[in-house]
């Protein structure tokens, strides 16, 4: 019998993924042995200290670029500059979970699994405090997208996969207020979302059979030999790629975004809008560029179709919506198909032009969401656009905040949201994708309508009886605001450091 | 002609030129922004800012002029304003001999009108707002100046184009004064889009705005580009210093108070047209048919400006047609060339002194005659305004040119130049010239004698005139002192100060008349003139305007030019904006609606596939991965590709 030889680690590289891991670890041992009293702020603590360890962690090994245990993560550019942006969003999004001011005992249930509409349930409605498992689980799913966006082989990225959609799944059921809405988003979520990981776990096993590994390496080097089965290539390619656009919310795998965006607790689909997004995306980026670019002339017009559908998809179905949270949640499905546009120039610019875009994209759709935890009645959020008219009149600077945002959203210039766009369809017209462009332009125009409608509905339109109270936003939730809306400005005037730092990162290590 | 130019860097005390604009900018955004709370004290910051402009720009001056003749200009590149591509606009300043004269005029003449208006808008509740705009026109105006490329002269010329019309539609209740602003506005936006579209083809072309560069590369340029240039950048001259045909805003903008009128409207803005030509020299000598353009506006306009003026009974507003007819003789002299730059400039200079004072002095009459402007109910005013008459007396023998007061110093050297133009041309040009001078002491004879002098036609409640108070009297003074002396300093040293910008002065042509005998017929037309109109109007007027023969009538309607305006241009503008909005109603708005009800529709249908059951997403999905697959296969297998 051979000697097992133990893969080198090198636990320098893993350490951001570490901290987020262990900190969860110890974050559920405290939920045993802390008071009930002191368990929120314990925890929070405990979470802002384990992501912002873990951000300085990988901003201290910037110019690492290695792969490590055996092959299954490459630590490199676009690692580290995703795990940065994850962290940083995943930052912002927690101080919109541990916002517990605006809602007595914060936007969480403690017990997700009593019947909705009994008397317990009446009561914890009212006045208990929420769960806060809440955060070691957010740990988990920040933890899993770190690996998720380092996994440099196909079975490591199915378990990061994994590893991030579970804490996801649980924390779109605790929604405090519309119980039933939340529970059906989370086992919505639940089902498709293991439907689309079956696609991607027979993907893999395709690609076995394909390339005799999973390395995304080795997978390269099969690509580029004639000799090998095309069947199972194309075959093991489309699944794969499905298990990825699903999570990153393409059609015509997104039908699952409206109905789970809207019934998560709102500090959860931010976390989802910004945070998925940009693991989702990171994985595609690598899978496409690292292990698939042989065959980029093929994938191309397939890949490139579902972006144009999912432009249009998203940007039309975003006309007709009547809930803040669906509209935004089509928005996130537009936004994603300009993604796919430029992540499919396949060149350096694509790749630094997608990441800046997630960037951008992330801190503006939280401070959206953040608005939205803070226009309510005393049923919660007031969700239909017809509550928000007039709200101009009544709370300007909320309502002039979520103006800048939709219109950065429209991709209005000295806004982040044209940085970015200009750079990724830049990026495309560059990588010969004239057609995404052509299509992203005439998107983008379809879906100023329904931004600009919520414009005008704010300012133009007379308040109402029903128009809703802006609560006063607690201390982490004005953070939030303020970190999104300064970072929406700051990426639209003056783009260029950050857009240095994503070209210093454009380059994967195979 | 060939022409090197070249800017030497800002260095020492000159790299602060900045300063100039950044303090009355601040000025302007502390009062606009702090609202009410600066009322008390707001109109004290705003002339503090332009006196301290004016220092710095002292300052600044005489470093410029302790520099070696070939090397006065300090050029400061701040930061890159736009960078596209091949295009560079830099965000730079550049201080040269003719900013500086400029920069001494703004904030020189400035701070003594902003300290008048302290007095002259006491009883305003807008004061401070009034000083924030003011402010504001002065740090657009000096941009304007110092921008060292075409891109930054138009960032300042539309920041004073701004600050035009919010101060002439100051009280914006009054409808007078509101359609004056949007008439300025309109008109001038003819204009800057001429500008515009210069710039947009100098990008074309040379590919770049800094003045250097532009001016070092004309040479290159075919002469119907240089043409077409030219004549663009003509228009946006002609429509910010009132010239024809772009001209009828000019007068109207009186509406606003007085101080804005002798500021903006007499001394500074109204000759950034002036300035444009002067400064963009190299294109414009590039070209003779340009400079006869030119020269025929300036000509044109020289004489239907004192034609109307002659006509007219509201004392600003013969002001302001004496102002459109006076840039008619700088236009005139830039567009004569070589040595008439410099001719042009002096000119400018003197009348931004005698205008303001004269302007400042109308207000002052109107401070203490209840804001009565016509002249028909003044009279004998000289009893009870001292002040306001001797100083008043002072522009007006400056204007009309009797030595030695600055107009005849400025004045008379354009009517010799334009006899020296070389052909046929110089008796057309320099008989204009002539006859403008003529008629100038004429009208505004007639507006010093029917103000000051002969019975007193007062109307009931305006029966005891008061002269104003010293704060505004001084500025008065001072400006009157300008007014008498600047020609006399500005003939002797400004020339050789301006010859690094425009050159050294060429050889002449021969003159059709010999000088001598130009400066004693010009004298002769001035009295002739100014005689005529005393013995006309030394007894005063009938109270109410007379039936009259067929040129007054003409004159009294503004030459017809405001008809021909509306026959010409509004109301087939009218029309055309009638047949448009009626096809946007029925052919794009049916186009865009059928598009956008499309769309609706669509999105109404597939909203119906979004059900909320698990079991049709995951069919969806199921759809789309079949799809996927299928796709990937067949490229595969060759369907597709």
């Amino acid at each position: 019998m051979e000697d097992l030889k133990l893969p080198g680690i090198d636990y320098g590289a893993l350490l951001p993924m570490l901290i987020l891991f262990g900190a969860a670890c110890v974050g559920i041992l405290l939920e045993v042995f802390t008071p009930r009293r002191l368990r929120h702020v314990i925890q929070l603590t405990l979470a802002f200290l384990a992501v912002t360890a873990s951000f300085i962690a990988v901003i201290a090994q910037h110019d690492t670029r290695k792969i490590t245990i055996g092959g299954a993560v490459a630590v490199d550019g676009p690692t580290l500059f995703l795990q940065g942006a994850i962290l940083a969003l995943g930052l912002v999004s927690l101080m919109l979970i541990g916002e517990r001011s605006i809602e007595r005992g914060g936007p969480f249930v403690s017990q997700a699994a009593i019947t909705v509409g009994s008397q317990k349930d009446l009561k914890q409605a009212g006045d208990q405090s929420g769960a806060t498992e809440v955060y070691p689980l957010t740990i988990f799913a920040l933890g899993g997208m770190l690996l998720f966006v380092a996994a440099n082989d196909l079975l490591t990225m199915f378990i990061a996969l994994e590893v991030f959609s579970l804490p996801l799944y649980l924390l779109c059921a605790l929604a405090r207020r519309r119980r039933l809405l939340s529970q059906e988003a989370a086992l919505k979520y639940f089902l498709l979302g293991s439907y689309a990981s079956a696609f991607f776990l027979f993907g893999v096993a395709l690609m076995y059979g394909f390339s005799g590994g999973v390395a995304l390496a080795q997978v390269h080097a099969a690509v580029a030999d004639p000799q090998r089965s095309q069947v199972l290539l194309y075959g093991g390619l489309a699944l794969i790629a499905i298990g990825l656009l699903f999570k990153a919310a393409l059609a015509p795998f997104h039908v699952w975004t409206p109905d789970v965006y809207q019934g998560a607790p709102t500090p959860v689909t931010a976390l989802m809008a910004a945070c998925t997004k940009v693991a989702a995306f990171g994985a595609l980026l690598r899978v496409l560029y690292v292990a698939f670019d042989g065959v980029r002339w093929d994938f191309q017009p397939v890949l490139g179709t579902i972006a144009v559908l999912t432009m249009l998809v998203g940007a039309i179905l975003a006309i007709t919506q009547t809930d803040m949270k669906r509209l935004l949640a089509y928005s996130s499905v537009a936004n994603a198909g300009y993604l796919l546009v430029g992540v499919l120039a396949l060149n350096e610019n694509g790749l630094s032009s997608t990441m800046f875009y997630l960037v951008a994209y992330g801190f503006s759709v939280l401070a959206a969401f953040g608005i939205v935890t803070l226009v309510r009645d005393a049923d919660g959020e007031a969700t239909h656009l017809a509550r928000w008219a007039g709200l101009g009149r009544k709370s300007p600077l909320v309502a002039a905040a979520f103006t800048f945002i939709l219109l950065a959203f429209a991709g209005i210039p000295l806004t982040s949201g044209f940085t970015a766009k200009f750079a990724v369809f830049g990026a495309a017209i560059e990588g010969g994708q004239t057609w995404l462009v052509v299509f992203g332009v005439i998107t983008s125009m379809l879906l100023a309508f329904p931004y600009l409608r919520v414009v005008v509905l704010l300012w133009l339109s007379e308040p109402n009886e029903s128009t809703p109270t802006v609560s006063i936003p607690g201390f982490l939730t004005s953070a939030a605001l303020v970190i999104g809306v300064v970072a929406t400005i700051a990426l639209g005037v003056v783009p260029a450091p950050l857009i240095d730092l994503t070209r210093d990162a454009a380059q994967f290590v195979r | 002609m060939e022409q090197t130019v070249e800017y030497a860097p800002a260095s020492g005390v000159l790299s602060g030129i900045w300063l100039l604009v950044a303090i009355p900018l601040a000025s302007a955004a502390i009062l606009l922004l702090l609202g009410k709370r600066a009322d008390k004290w707001g109109h004290w910051l705003g002339v503090l800012a332009v006196a301290a402009s004016f220092v710095l720009g002292l300052v600044f001056f005489l470093n410029l002029r302790g520099l070696d003749a070939e090397a006065r200009s300090a050029q400061l590149s701040m930061w890159d304003f736009i960078a596209v591509g091949n295009l560079h606009v830099d965000f730079g300043l550049l201080f040269d001999p003719l900013a500086g004269v400029f920069v001494l005029l703004i904030t020189g003449v400035g701070s003594l009108i902003h300290l008048y208006a302290v007095g002259y808008m006491e009883h305003d509740p807008g004061r401070r707002k009034f000083f924030g705009y003011f402010n504001l026109f002065v740090a657009a105006m000096l941009l304007l100046v110092l921008g060292n490329n075409y891109v930054m002269l138009y960032f300042g010329w539309e920041g004073v184009g701004l600050a035009s019309y919010l101060l002439i539609s100051f009280w914006y209740t009054r409808p007078s004064a509101a359609t004056a602003g949007k008439k300025a506005f309109l008109m001038n936006r003819v204009g800057d889009a001429g500008l515009a579209i210069g710039i947009f083809v100098m990008f074309a072309t040379l590919g770049t705005t800094q003045y250097d560069e532009v001016f070092g590369n004309v040479s290159a340029l075919s002469s119907t580009t240089v043409l077409v240039l030219g004549l663009l950048l003509l228009l946006g001259a002609a429509g910010k210093s009132g010239q024809f045909p772009l001209h009828a805003w000019l007068p109207d903008a009186m509406e606003g108070p007085t101080p804005v009128s002798a500021l903006i409207h007499a001394a500074t803005m109204v000759t950034a047209g002036v300035y444009l030509i002067a400064r963009s020299n190299a294109i414009f000598t590039a070209n003779t048919v340009l400079q006869t353009v030119v020269v025929s506006v300036g000509a044109l306009t020289l004489l239907m400006g004192c034609i109307i003026g002659a006509a007219k009974d509201d004392i600003k507003r013969v002001l302001a047609w004496s102002t459109v007819s006076q840039i008619g003789y700088m236009f005139l002299g830039v567009g004569l060339g070589g040595g008439a730059y410099a001719l042009a400039i002096i000119h400018l200079l003197a009348h931004g002194f005698f205008k303001a004072n004269m302007f400042l002095g109308a207000g002052s009459v109107m401070h203490g005659m209840h804001d009565q402007v016509d002249i028909r109910r003044f009279g004998g005013l000289r009893k009870y305004m001292k002040w306001t008459w001797l100083t008043f007396m002072m522009g007006w023998l400056a204007i009309i040119g009797i030595p030695p007061l600055s107009g005849y110093f400025s004045k008379e050297p354009i009517i010799a130049a334009a006899f020296e133009r070389g052909d046929w041309t110089s008796w057309l040009y320099g008989m204009a010239a002539l006859l403008g001078a003529g008629l100038t002491a004429f009208y505004m004879t007639r507006l010093f004698v029917l103000t000051f002098h002969g019975p007193e036609r007062y109307t009931e409640d305006n029966k005891h005139p008061h002269e104003s108070p010293y704060i505004m009297t001084v500025p008065l003074v001072l400006l009157a002192l300008g007014s008498i002396g600047a020609g006399w300093l500005m003939s002797t040293s400004v020339p050789g100060w301006l010859e690094p910008v425009f050159g050294a002065e060429e050889a002449h042509h021969e003159a059709v008349l010999s000088h001598s005998l130009i400066t004693i017929l010009s004298l002769v037309v001035t009295v002739l003139g100014a005689g005529l109109a005393w013995a006309l109007f030394r007894n005063g007027t009938a109270l109410q305007e007379q039936p009259a023969g067929v040129v007054v009538t003409a004159a009294r309607r503004n030459l017809y030019t405001d008809a021909i305006n509306e026959a010409v241009f509004e109301r087939p503008g009218i029309y055309l904006t009638r047949a448009l909005v009626f096809l946007d109603n029925r052919g794009v708005d049916g186009l865009v609606n059928g598009i956008a009800a499309g769309i609706g529709g669509t999105s109404g249908r597939l909203r119906r596939l979004q059900t909320g059951f698990v079991r049709s997403y995951a069919l969806s999905m199921l759809t789309g991965a079949v799809l996927v697959v299928g796709a990937f296969l067949a490229i595969q297998l060759g369907w597709l590709a």
